[in-house]
Order: C-alpha cells, then structure tokens, then sequence
C-alpha cells in the first residue's frame, strides 16, 4: 500500500511538472542553466570513470583469453561491445545518480524546508514546473550525450592500454572493434541512457519535492534518492535487456 | 475584502485550526495574534491556498478560494504578495533577481521598465544599490526587507506576513512595522499579519485576533486588548513587561 501511495503521487508530480508553463523563456533559460550544470558539470568524471573502466576491461578480458586459438582481436570486440551495450549506459548513469540525483534531491528538498516552494506557489508559479520540468529534459538530452562521450572514452582507455601494456596493437584493437560494431547496440544504448536520464532526475525531484522537516530530511532524501534511483536504473536495465535483446 | 466562514484544518487527526470566521478590509492591517502553535501560520497558509481546507470557506471579494479554477487561483495568487517567516529568499538568485522574478514570469513589461520597478521597489524598502548581493550576504533585518520588496513587485491587493519581527533586534522590527503600516496605506492592501510580538500588534495592528489552540478567543481593536477580561488574552498579552505595568496602572485607576 505504501508503495502504490508513493508511486501514486510521483506520477501525480510528473504530470504536474509538464503542465503549461507560465513563461516559457523563463523555462527555457532554466534548462540551459540545467544542461551546463549537468553536461559541463559532469564530463570529468565521466571521461575519468569511462577511461578507466575501459582500461580495466581490456586488461581482464586479454588475462582470462590465453588461448592461442583465439584471434587477439576479439579482445577490441569484447571490449568494445560490452562497453556499448552495458557499461557505459549502465555505469555512468549510477555514477550520475550520485553526482546528480543528490543534487536534484538536496536542491528541492532545502527549497522545500526553507518554504522557497512556498513561495513559487504563492506567486503563481507551478513549482513542480519550474523546478522539475528543465530538470528532467535537460536530463534527457546530457545523459544520452554523456553516454555517447563514455563510449568514446572507454573505448579509448581500451586502445590506450592494450598498446602501451603490449596486449595488442592499436590496430588489432580496432579491428576487432569495428567487427562487431552494428548501429542496433547504440541505439539500444541510448534507449537505456534516455530511460536511467528520467528516473535519475524524476526520482529524485520527487525526493526532494516531498521533503519535510530540516537539514537531517534533506540529507535523508537526497540519500533515498541515489538509491532509488540506482536500484530503478539496475531494475530497467534488466527490464529493457529482456524486452529488446 | 477577504472573509473565512468557519475556517477548519487538520492534518490527520490533528486538528489545527478550529471554525474560525472573520473578515479582514482594505486599506488595514489584520494581526493575528496567538502563542506559538496556536495555529496562525497553517491559517495563514490556508488563505493564501497552500493548504486545502479540511472545511469551511476562504473568500476572496466574495469568491470562495475553494471553488475556483486552476486559472481563477492563478490570477489571484498574482495579486497575493507574502513574506515569509524566514524570508523565503531564493539563494541561488541576487537580490535584483530575487525582486525580478515576479515581473519576469508574469509581465511582459521591457526589461528597462522591469529593472526600474526593481529599484523603486528596493529604494521603497530602504535597500538602493544592494541589487547585487546575494541572500547569504545580507543580514535577517535586510532579507525580510528583500522579501518585502519582492512581495511588493506585483503592486499586491493582498499582503499577508508571517512573524514579520522573529529573529529581528527591536530597532529593526519597529522598522519593518513601520515599512509594513506605510505601505498597506500606500496601496490600500489588505494586510494579514502574524505575530505574537505586543510593541508591533500595539504600534501598528488596525483590527487583532487572537487564536488559542487553533480557536478564535477574542476579536477586537488596540485599545480593547488592553481593557479585556479575557483571561486566556490577558496572560497572553501581559507577559510582556511594560504592558503589565500598564495593566497595573488601569486596574488601581478603576479602584481608586
């Protein structure tokens, strides 16, 4: 029952969020402070966490195929496909979960505390539109071109290390990579990026939204909020692998 | 005018407020006096239509909140100015920001005419040439004043302040009474003020209503506040110290 009384009143809020906004300028301005905050803000630690992860994965995966019997060149593909189809979606939205589901969560929810919300209202201003809508699309175009930016970092950990460890050379990497590439994998991707941008800043705007009390319950709902949202993320992503593969 | 019909509110089984009914005219200022959760901050809540009614009516010139439109309540909270407790100032804006967001949501004004409005507004609180600070860089006597000015913009028919004074030294509140009476006379607003602050209920409040445990207990003026036998009221107002005197000077006149 608590479930549905919760899930019940995020959907009420997301309906909400996209009513007709009151000036859409004001809006429009908003969801570009939104996609820099959220772009900008985010690609170091996209390009550090994607570097990385490609790296390692090129290690691993050319530490457990010793066979001589298989070609070198499957390691650009492994490499390449599992980073495509599930670490760089799925990875850099649970790392944007904590960057920037906290701070969709702690923003609102201190908004809420110190009556700012109040005050949007009392103006006229729908304040779930104002502050969710930008939000959520700005969400929706960054976290997909993120995920973009992860697959070229990573690819490039990858490359990067597999040349200089003397795995492989550059070449066979590429090879490799560019065997297995087909345009459905990075559609499929991005599907998944579109889908973890929403519930990324949904759940968390609705943590933040519904806020109440001081200091400690934003701490508390910007905690819920990153788990939330990893848990719904790592749920849909499953969902989405059983439904389109 | 703004009129409550047994104006009730409960948050579970909590109730908070109680059948309160009173009407509030142009031109004056409303206190709504009481000790802290006595209720004045969820009724204030209630007229401004952030809370929904558990029951009872909320009526704005005769149409009751309850009953209008999504639009109808829109068009009226733009002529609802509010400041808040704390201030409500959003942080993340200057103080120019702050006093402009009104404008830029809801007029369609230039921008040399909107930044103009800004000024007087600023100028009108005693606040020219702080357009740039942000809310973190001013003191709580300047917030309230920011907020003022921000609830002004929109030139308000209604102006509702909840505990103008709390957290504010006395010279600075009698300011903010002072910047609060002008202004309700400036633009014939109606003006609903909480407080449980006596120097500002005595130095500015036209009509005061008490409320004890969310209940209306007494209705009148200044001048009756001081002369009333109820007993609830008179503990309430005669804890302050010099309108205890006051009381004493009154009681031993009656007896001599």
């Amino acid at each position: 029952m608590h479930f549905f009384s919760h899930f019940g009143k995020y959907l009420i809020l997301v309906k909400l969020a996209f009513k007709r906004p009151e000036n859409i300028a004001i809006y429009r301005k908003e969801l570009f402070r939104q996609m820099v905050s959220m772009g900008i803000g985010s690609i170091v630690i996209v390009f550090i966490i994607s570097f990385f992860m490609g790296a390692v994965t090129t290690v691993q995966t050319a530490f457990q195929l010793v066979s001589a019997l298989i070609p070198k060149t499957i390691i650009g593909a492994i490499v390449s496909d599992s980073t495509i189809l599930e670490l760089a979606p799925t990875i850099t939205s649970l790392v944007l979960a904590g960057k920037i589901g906290s701070s969709i969560a702690s923003e609102i929810g201190t908004m809420r505390v110190t009556e700012q919300i109040d005050a949007l209202e009392i103006m006229g201003i729908n304040a779930a539109g104002y502050l969710i809508a930008p939000k959520i699309i700005s969400a929706l175009i960054m976290i997909p071109m993120l995920v973009i930016f992860a697959m070229g970092f990573s690819i490039m950990g990858g490359l990067l290390v597999s040349d200089l460890g003397g795995i492989l050379s550059s070449q066979l990497f590429l090879e490799g990579a560019r065997s297995s590439f087909t345009l459905f994998n990075v559609v499929f991707s991005l599907t998944k990026a579109f889908t973890f941008g929403f519930v990324i800043t949904s759940v968390s705007a609705y943590q933040g939204f519904y806020t109440s009390g001081g200091s400690l319950e934003v701490g508390v709902s910007s905690t819920k909020a990153v788990v939330y949202s990893c848990i719904i993320i790592l749920f849909s992503d499953y969902l989405l692998a059983q439904m389109i593969l | 005018m703004i009129e409550l019909k047994n104006v009730s509110k409960s948050f579970g089984s909590n109730t908070i407020v109680s059948g309160v009914s009173a009407q509030f005219e142009k031109g004056k200022i409303n206190m709504v006096i009481g000790a802290s959760g006595s209720g004045k901050s969820v009724l204030m809540k209630c007229m401004v239509g952030l809370h929904p009614l558990s029951s009872g009516q909320i009526l704005y010139d005769g149409i009751s909140i309850g009953e209008m439109s999504a639009f109808e309540k829109t068009e009226i909270r733009k002529k609802v100015g509010m400041l808040f407790q704390n201030s409500a100032l959003f942080d993340s804006m200057t103080v120019e920001e702050n006093i402009i967001f009104p404008l830029n949501m809801f007029s369609t004004m230039p921008l040399s005419e909107k930044l103009d409005r800004v000024n007087f507004c600023l100028k009108r609180v005693g606040l020219e040439g702080k357009n740039k600070l942000f809310p973190a860089e001013v003191s709580g006597g300047m917030k309230k004043r920011v907020g003022i000015a921000r609830a002004i913009v929109l030139n308000p028919t209604y102006l509702f302040v909840d505990e103008p004074n709390s957290g504010l030294d006395p010279l600075t509140s009698i300011l903010i009474d002072e910047l609060i009476k002008e202004l309700t006379t400036e633009y014939n607003m109606i003006t609903v003020v909480n407080t449980h602050d006596m120097n500002s209920v005595m130095e500015t409040g036209d009509k005061i209503l008490f409320l004890h445990k969310g209940k209306k207990t007494w209705e009148g003026n200044k001048t009756e506040i001081l002369l009333t036998d109820n007993e609830i009221l008179n503990e309430f107002v005669f804890a302050t110290s010099f309108l205890k005197d006051f009381k004493s000077r009154q009681e031993q006149k009656v007896i001599k």
